[in-house]
């Protein structure tokens, strides 16, 4: 696009119109959301990590395999997945300025972040259903 | 689009480098930084509980490498960036009601985030070795 004095036209005039998807609130919604159920949550997955700590494999998973420390678990991940996701795309936008890059960036983002979320809920729940 | 350019200069908002370094910025850099952290600390516990869900010997292999001195510093440092970015968010959300933005409050609210991450890493770390 030129930037050239040929138009009459001020740049306001070019940037209306543009503006954002006005997906904003909902963007800022959910980090809040997943925020605060990430506060018990953290706490819970740490305590278990530091339980777990040392024990042996079999052990690892007789405690995994209970529900109480499942669920919790698969849902830090789930939760903590979305909302590095969500954290990640505000950094890529504020600082990746090329269109083709940006949008390389935020779908490897989300590609990662899913995958790393369903593999860790995957490993969870293949040990709770009993391996 | 982003390459429009005002055929005027005009003059640009004050940027990082204007400003003297302050505990508050400093802290909302970090809060950045910490969770940018976390976002590749999160493939550590991924790892663990693949491996646990793997075989015995690939659990022992995952412990191993965490057990290491470099492995215990990066997990180290991984629950410290966890609590620091709790605290960072709560402090955000504490701003997002409005509150907390006093010259005082703004600055005991950041100096109460570092007490809260570093005394909660140093309670994990120590948690974890008497548990054992």
């Amino acid at each position: 696009m030129s930037g050239s004095n040929s138009s009459i036209r001020t740049p306001m005039a070019r940037a209306r119109g543009f503006g954002s998807a006005k997906r904003g609130t909902e963007h800022f919604w959910a980090e809040r959301v997943t925020g605060v159920a990430l506060i018990p949550l953290t706490f819970v997955l740490v305590g278990v990590l530091v339980f777990l700590a040392g024990k042996d494999h079999a052990s690892v998973l007789q405690w995994l395999a209970n529900p109480l420390l499942a669920i919790p678990l698969v849902l830090a991940i789930a939760t903590g997945t979305h909302h590095m996701k969500i954290g990640m795309q505000v950094i890529i936008e504020d600082y990746v300025h090329s269109e083709p890059i940006k949008f390389g960036a935020l779908m490897a983002n989300t590609f990662f972040s899913y995958a790393l979320g369903a593999t860790g809920a995957f490993a969870v729940l293949k040990i709770a259903f009993g391996g | 689009m982003a390459e429009v350019r005002s055929p005027v200069e005009r003059p640009l908002s004050p940027h990082l480098m204007i400003y003297r370094p302050m505990l508050t910025m400093m802290s909302s850099i970090l809060h950045r930084i910490t969770g940018a952290a976390l976002y590749v600390g999160t493939l550590l516990l991924v790892a663990w509980l693949v491996a646990a869900a793997t075989s015995p010997a690939w659990f022992d292999l995952v412990n191993w490498a965490f057990g290491t001195w470099p492995g215990r510093i990066v997990l180290i440092g991984y629950t410290w960036a966890l609590f620091q970015h709790m605290a960072g968010g709560i402090r955000h959300f504490i701003w997002d009601f409005g509150r907390g933005f006093g010259p005082v409050a703004r600055e005991v609210l950041t100096q109460a985030s570092f007490v809260f991450s570093g005394a909660l890493t140093a309670a994990v770390w120590a948690a974890a070795y008497f548990l054992r």
